[in-house]
């Protein structure tokens, strides 16, 4: 047996979520005294696809093709199964991104696995019995989930586990895979890409903000911090459901799950909806004027005090950091 | 054109996540059930994609008879009609495979999840339903137009979006932007009593996945909180305490 990763690339590079996952497979593939293939579909350099052996990845399947320069949902599930198939891989691996959300189902059915998507540690295998901790209730909890069949297929959540570079370089093979036209019936119009700010799902540090700013026009501040500290700017729903902000911004129970290393929170009451999509944060940073606001019982560090007031000073202070460090 | 929306029943997002039996049942005392935040703008996009006679929406539950009063709320807000599968929803592989069954005896033009249910977050009906019926399955999207022959959607990627085009039939998992949810009227109330609502016996099928136990999160110690004129001091605490920067 071996264990299957599936290197998810964006135009041509691979993320740090990637690296979580390569490392993450690896230590699945110790586990079980077993060899860590990767497999990547698009148009990747040579010299990027070796690295993957910093991570612990012995050799890559490369797949390229004009066909398959872009996902393609159906046609990369084909393709993965097919690798998992000849590579003898009864555990296959995804990062749990927005397209390994569409094929981790997708493979399920074809190699007849269960599927355990949002894990956020290790396997446990004892006995035969392999059981694993995954996201539930949208953040507010945790679930334990047995996988009963001898395939497998583990979709990690981003920023979920640390990154471990052990050196080495891998192997790179052209891996040629048979794929039928009913794979490609969604074609791709458009990819829209910004590639000035940095996206929520792979931050390390969001700066959010609530319905406390009061207007669209007051997010100059929120914006100037995030973009000191490298950080992805998110919002509340009111916010996002009054216009304010894009719906890719709002985090909560019904939008985006983050899990960054800092998570800074401004003038946002803290609803239960919200809490949900934050509570896996590292740490928690809550400025709000209200000292009774639900979100200091969940944070690590808090100013009370007026937005308006306490973000420019923030500012002033992350620069005069930045300036001495 | 003929819509197949499959909803499920969810505890309401104000809810206080509890557990018993030593942390292997989810604790429903006292928690009110509703119709899958997602599923809802999955249902109120294909209403509007079948006004005016277009089409129809028949909506899919895979669950027993308590997730009825949610099946009522779907016919309410606008569905044609509602299929309810007679069981307990063991898991994603599960319930996709009862709802592929209906749809290979009862082809549709286009079938929507919610991105994902708001108990389990799994995202997988959606693909499974697509692997199952070799359709064409797109997961997370934010737009759909629906033109003759083919509908354009747009899903969300890190940091951006995709724009596709996808022939009929096809599977889709909607997020927010796909439609504003729609309330129900009073005559929606009304109608929705005398709207068919089916109810068919499961298929057997052997899944692969059993939730063991929940844990709860672990509780964060007591807020440590700076003075409002010393945001150098949280700059400080964040660099050499909680070293995030």
């Amino acid at each position: 047996m071996s264990v299957l990763i599936y290197a998810e690339n964006a135009g041509g590079k691979f993320k740090k979520s990637i690296f979580e996952a390569v490392t993450y497979a690896r230590a699945i593939a110790d586990q079980n005294n077993t060899n860590l293939v990767a497999i990547s579909i698009g148009d990747v350099s040579k010299d990027e696809l070796a690295a993957l052996g910093k991570y612990g990845a012995e050799k890559v399947l490369n797949v390229s093709g004009d066909k398959l320069k872009n996902f393609v949902n159906q046609a990369y599930a084909s393709i993965i199964a097919e690798a998992a198939k000849k590579q003898d891989a009864n555990i296959v691996v995804l990062s749990n991104t927005f397209s390994g959300r569409g094929l981790a189902p997708r493979l399920g059915i074809k190699l007849q696995a269960g599927v355990a998507d949002g894990a956020v540690a290790l396997p446990e295998q004892n006995g035969g019995k392999f059981t694993i901790k995954k996201t539930a209730f949208s953040g507010k909890a945790f679930a334990i989930v047995e996988l009963t069949s001898a395939n497998k297929v583990i979709a990690l959540v981003p920023n979920s586990y640390k990154v471990v570079e052990t050196g080495g370089t891998a192997q790179v093979e052209d891996f040629a895979a048979e794929t039928k036209d009913s794979d490609f019936k969604a074609m791709i119009k458009e990819i829209v890409r910004s590639t000035d700010k940095i996206s929520l799902p792979d931050a390390e540090i969001v700066v959010s903000a609530g319905r406390g700013l009061k207007g669209p026009e007051n997010w100059g501040m929120v914006e100037e911090l995030a973009e000191l500290l490298g950080a992805a700017t998110a919002c509340s729903k009111p916010v996002s459901d009054a216009g304010w902000r894009p719906h890719s911004e709002h985090v909560g129970q019904t939008g985006i799950a983050v899990s960054p290393n800092l998570y800074i929170a401004i003038g946002i009451s803290g609803a239960i909806q919200h809490l949900a999509g934050i509570s896996s944060s590292k740490v928690i940073v809550v400025i709000n004027k209200d000292p009774e606001a639900p979100f200091f019982k969940v944070a690590d560090y808090g100013i009370v005090g007026d937005a308006f007031e306490v973000v420019p000073q923030l500012i002033a202070a992350v620069k005069e950091y930045k300036a001495s460090a | 054109m003929k819509i197949l929306v499959c909803v499920s029943n969810v505890p309401d997002t104000t809810t206080k996540i509890t557990f018993t039996d030593n942390n292997t049942q989810f604790n429903t005392n006292g928690v009110q059930f509703i119709l899958n935040p997602y599923d809802e703008i999955a249902l109120s996009r294909a209403i509007e994609l079948t006004d005016g006679g277009k089409g129809s929406v028949t909506v899919i539950n895979v669950g027993e008879v308590n997730t009825e009063a949610t099946i009522r709320k779907a016919l309410a807000i606008g569905a044609t009609d509602a299929v309810r599968v007679n069981t307990k929803p063991h898991d994603a592989w599960y319930v996709a495979y009862q709802i592929a069954e209906y749809v290979k005896a009862n082809p549709f033009d286009l079938i929507l999840t919610g991105r994902e249910s708001i108990d389990y977050n799994g995202s997988k009906v959606a693909g499974m339903l697509g692997e199952l019926l070799d359709l064409p399955s797109v997961s997370i999207i934010k737009k759909l137009d629906a033109a003759d022959k083919e509908a354009t959607v747009e899903r969300e990627i890190e940091g951006g979006k995709e724009i596709l085009t996808i022939p009929y039939p096809f599977v889709a998992g909607t997020a927010e932007g796909v439609a504003e949810p729609k309330i129900p009227n009073m005559r929606g109330i009304m109608s929705a009593r005398t709207k068919p609502l089916a109810v068919i016996e499961p298929v057997e099928v052997k899944t692969y996945s059993e939730v063991l136990s929940y844990e709860t999160l672990a509780p964060r110690g007591q807020v440590k909180l700076v003075p409002a004129d010393d945001t150098a001091k949280l700059v400080e605490l964040l660099h050499t305490e909680a070293r995030v920067i």
